[in-house]
């Protein structure tokens, strides 16, 4: 590729501008929509920046989910002392909510993206009220099995049972802090392009993190259900 | 339209007050330093504890004062306890292993030049990345506090404060049963024996606050490098050296998180009553182990070494990296096979992930299991070997320049192949039935991934010490510490491999009592003159680093007469590096000794055309490796 001798700055552009730029190809670089390229410029703001990091944390808490259910697979296999519990009824009502929340994100975030604000937030504030639902239904599910006796050491099930809900609770709660960031923080329209850029782009990594958030306590509640 | 772009330059300004400038500091270079420094002081700390032990090892017996004063109750008189020892090799691991090999290639030099080298600002999430060395550090303080709150009364008597699992001063440094902590041991609390209480509860805590840590730089780097290249900076122009880091980060991203999982498992087992790894009916310090049944141990050890694998080349890899880089800027040849050298990297990380058991080859796995750990670990041979060859390729024929950083270079391959031969033998089922907790295995290790990745490291330090302050290191001194150090790491641990094949076991604080070792232990007081040779040399590498840091010759921009981005800028770098100018690249990073140019290097910015007769014009375009010329 002959590439023109150009001096830097009749390069830099804002990413929304396009235009021809002295670029190799490579994979990495996925068009991510309106604006040009995921590719960053060194020192240019690239929206993609949110949404790689959201995958990349995604990758390292799957990790960690799979290790934990790796143990419960092998640890249900190891001795005869496994003894499954009740579900409590509760958790139907949470995994509803959690659905359910996954659907009121989205939809806030194609307001967004259609440039209205007003549903936007009002969308967010929904979901920020499921989730917040749903944590307060996993509580009162622990209650359950408190008063019926099934404590954490009960035996190995019920140990797994109270980690897998803790650990996705506090992931969660992580969600709702990052909801409420958006709510306190983008629900304006911004003066520059870059400023939008950004805010859709946290918007974005967001609502990707709660849909991961929503999958992960299926699939978790699924193997409890299911690998007893 | 530049103009549009000047806001957007400086992300942060420049901090003016002396704590947002040094301390929570967000520039990544500050940073960098920052997890240097740890790891500097961390290593101090490491290699005491190595003196002390290797003087146990040699004159048992020995009365240190010190040690009175500090431990009465561990060194009574003076003289250090068995288990004192035992925790002394715990610590020593854990120290070395998380707080030195961990932070220091990765948190200190690829957070220092990962963005420079592709002309980025600063780090994808500045904020991230603070975060991520303060929690280290914090993570390294609760591993202090494990020495002391076992070591001394007092403290341990505050911390015997939160539970009874906290039970501490029993007069060890910590935990006694190594870095790698196997329940039921680990999870049963101080009747597991002395350190066993508090000790192993901090360092959990502290394991786990590491883990948070590096899983924040790791999404730090991978973000960076993915999205914040410079306009040209295509993947293979880049220097092997962000390869190697990037590599590294997805390690540490994908392993560190199981580490984290079976530290919380752990931790439950001995505070919550859980029994993920307690099995039923122990019998342990002469009395039965009640409420436990029908965990795992063996659970444990895979969660361990699928983190533990990968964590030696999250060790060793930026050494690689380093070690390429210097290799070629000295040699004046490219790198040789850079797309090679490039798969090998990613060889070597992806393969990691599947060599797990060969740590477990005695626990009683099935034999078909074995093999196939064995045959992944035998083809691990395959991409180290393509390594060793390229760095050998790139030596070939060149008129070598033998300054510290290359002879410390030099060092690492000699070290990498010294070390990792032994791998092949341990990968082996039949031959680690044998060697297995044998000093072999502490040779092995401590050759490929201990003193090879800090030679790595000391070749990164001379080599980029004058981008970080402006001032040369003093090369007579660097190559007084370097020829010492060298030779002392093989008088140390080269012996180690003919203890390893008399049998001598790993883990033992004396051997005088076994009839067949009574003959090595001149060879043990061999090593134990090596050791502290080679310890005390690192006092002359110590001042040398903050010696030159103000009286060392002033360096210029480039005074390696290098050809990446971060010697295009001055020394030190500005706060956002390139001082709002966005670098751009025209070519590969190690262009050599090409034919047609005036200067035996060309710059990555150097504009295609200026450099190069017309005729080479189109050598280094579209993913110019490097070594087309």
């Amino acid at each position: 590729m002959a590439v023109t001798v150009t001096r830097p700055e009749q390069i830099v552009d804002v990413g929304l501008g396009g235009g021809p730029r002295p670029r190799d190809g490579n994979g990495f670089h996925k068009n991510g929509g309106s604006h040009d390229g995921d590719g960053g410029d060194g020192l240019n703001f690239s929206p993609a920046r949110y949404r790689i990091g959201v995958w990349v944390a995604i990758g390292s808490i799957l990790m960690l989910f799979v290790a934990l259910t790796s143990a419960y697979i092998v640890r249900s296999a190891s001795s005869n002392d496994w003894k499954p519990i009740a579900m409590p009824k509760l958790l139907w009502l949470s995994t509803a909510l959690i659905l359910v929340s996954s659907i009121t994100i989205e939809v806030s975030r194609r307001s967004l993206k259609r440039n209205n604000n007003g549903a936007y937030s009002r969308w967010l504030i929904n979901t920020v009220v499921l989730g917040a639902g749903f944590v307060v239904s996993q509580l009162f599910a622990w209650r359950q099995l408190v008063r019926q006796g099934v404590y954490m050491a009960s035996n190995p099930y019920s140990s797994f049972f109270y980690l897998f809900t803790a650990a996705h609770g506090l992931h969660l709660l992580g969600g709702i802090f990052a909801l409420t960031y958006l709510l306190l923080r983008t629900t304006k329209k911004r003066a520059t392009i870059d400023g939008e850029l950004r805010r859709i782009g946290a918007a974005d990594a967001a609502t990707i993190y709660w849909h991961f958030m929503d999958g992960l306590w299926v699939g978790l509640f699924a193997l409890l259900i299911f690998w007893r | 339209m530049a103009e549009a772009t000047h806001p957007e330059v400086h992300r942060h300004p420049a901090p003016t007050g002396f704590i947002r400038k040094y301390i929570f500091s967000l520039d990544h270079k500050v940073i960098g330093i920052q997890y240097i420094l740890l790891a500097l002081s961390a290593v101090v700390v490491g290699m005491i504890m190595s003196v002390l032990m290797r003087v146990n090892l040699s004159w048992p017996g020995t009365h240190l004062k010190i040690m009175e004063t500090l431990f009465p109750q561990g060194a009574p008189g003076g003289v250090m306890t068995p288990e004192f020892y035992l925790s002394l090799v715990t610590m020593h691991g854990t120290i070395m292993v998380f707080f030195v090999l961990t932070t220091a290639p990765q948190g200190g030099f690829g957070n220092y030049f990962l963005p420079i080298q592709i002309g980025a600002d600063d780090m994808a999430f500045p904020v991230l990345n603070m975060m991520s060395f303060w929690v280290t550090f914090v993570g390294f303080l609760v591993l202090l506090l494990a020495i002391f709150a076992e070591g001394n009364a007092t403290v341990g008597g505050w911390i015997s404060k939160l539970g009874e699992s906290f039970a501490g001063g029993s007069g060890t440094v910590g935990p006694i049963g190594g870095w790698t902590g196997y329940p039921p041991l680990s999870a049963l609390g101080k009747i597991a024996g002395p350190g066993q209480g508090a000790g192993v509860n901090l360092w959990i805590i502290s394991i786990a606050i590491f883990c948070v840590g590096s899983l924040l730089g790791a999404l730090n780097f991978i973000t960076t490098l993915l999205n914040m290249r410079t306009r040209g900076m295509s993947l293979m122009r880049m220097p092997l050296t962000c390869w190697a880091w990037f590599t590294t980060a997805i390690l540490a991203l994908l392993s560190f998180p199981v580490l984290l999982g079976g530290g919380i498992l752990l931790l439950l087992d001995r505070i919550a009553g859980t029994s993920f790894f307690i099995p039923g009916g122990l019998y342990v310090s002469g009395s039965t182990v009640p409420l436990h049944n029908g965990g795992s141990p063996l659970l444990w050890q895979h969660l361990f070494w699928f983190f533990g694998h990968p964590e030696v080349y999250i060790a060793i890899l930026p050494g690689m990296g380093a070690t390429s880089h210097i290799l070629s800027t000295f040699a004046r040849k490219p790198v040789f096979g850079y797309r090679a050298m490039v798969f090998a990297i990613f060889a070597i990380g992806g393969l990691g992930f599947f060599v797990w058991g060969h740590h477990m080859f005695i626990s009683g796995m099935s034999p078909y299991s074995a093999v196939a750990f064995s045959i992944l670990t035998l083809s691990i041979g395959v991409p180290s070997a393509i390594k060793t060859f390229n760095w050998l390729g790139t030596l070939w024929g060149a008129k070598i320049r033998f300054t510290t950083p290359m002879l410390f270079a030099i060092g690492f391959v000699s070290l990498f192949v010294a070390g990792g031969i032994t791998g092949l033998v341990l990968g082996q089922t039949s031959l680690d039935f044998f060697f297995h907790d044998t000093y072999f295995v502490t040779a092995h290790f401590h050759l490929v991934m201990g003193v090879a990745s800090i030679f790595g490291m000391f070749a990164a330090t001379y080599f980029w010490f004058p981008k970080m302050f402006g001032r040369m290191m003093n090369e007579s001194l660097g190559k007084f510490h370097f020829w010492i150090t060298f030779l002392g790491v093989y008088a140390i641990f080269v012996p180690f491999h003919a203890m390893g094949l008399l049998g001598m076991p790993r883990r033992y604080a004396s051997f005088g009592e076994y009839e067949f070792l009574k003959n090595s232990h001149s060879l043990v007081l061999f090593v134990t003159i090596a050791a502290i040779i080679t310890v005390a040399v690192q006092v002359v590498f110590y001042f040398n680093f903050f010696w030159s840091m103000f009286k060392g010759k002033v360096a210029g921009d480039n005074p390696w007469e290098a050809t990446t981005l971060e010697w295009t800028i001055p020394s030190p770098p500005p706060h956002d590096n390139f001082a709002g100018v966005v670098p751009v690249v025209y070519h590969g990073a190690y262009e050599f000794s090409v034919p047609g140019a005036p200067n035996d290097f060309i710059m990555q910015t150097e504009p295609e055309g200026v450099a190069l007769g017309a005729e080479l014009g189109g050598a280094s375009g579209n993913g110019g490796n490097g070594h087309k010329a």
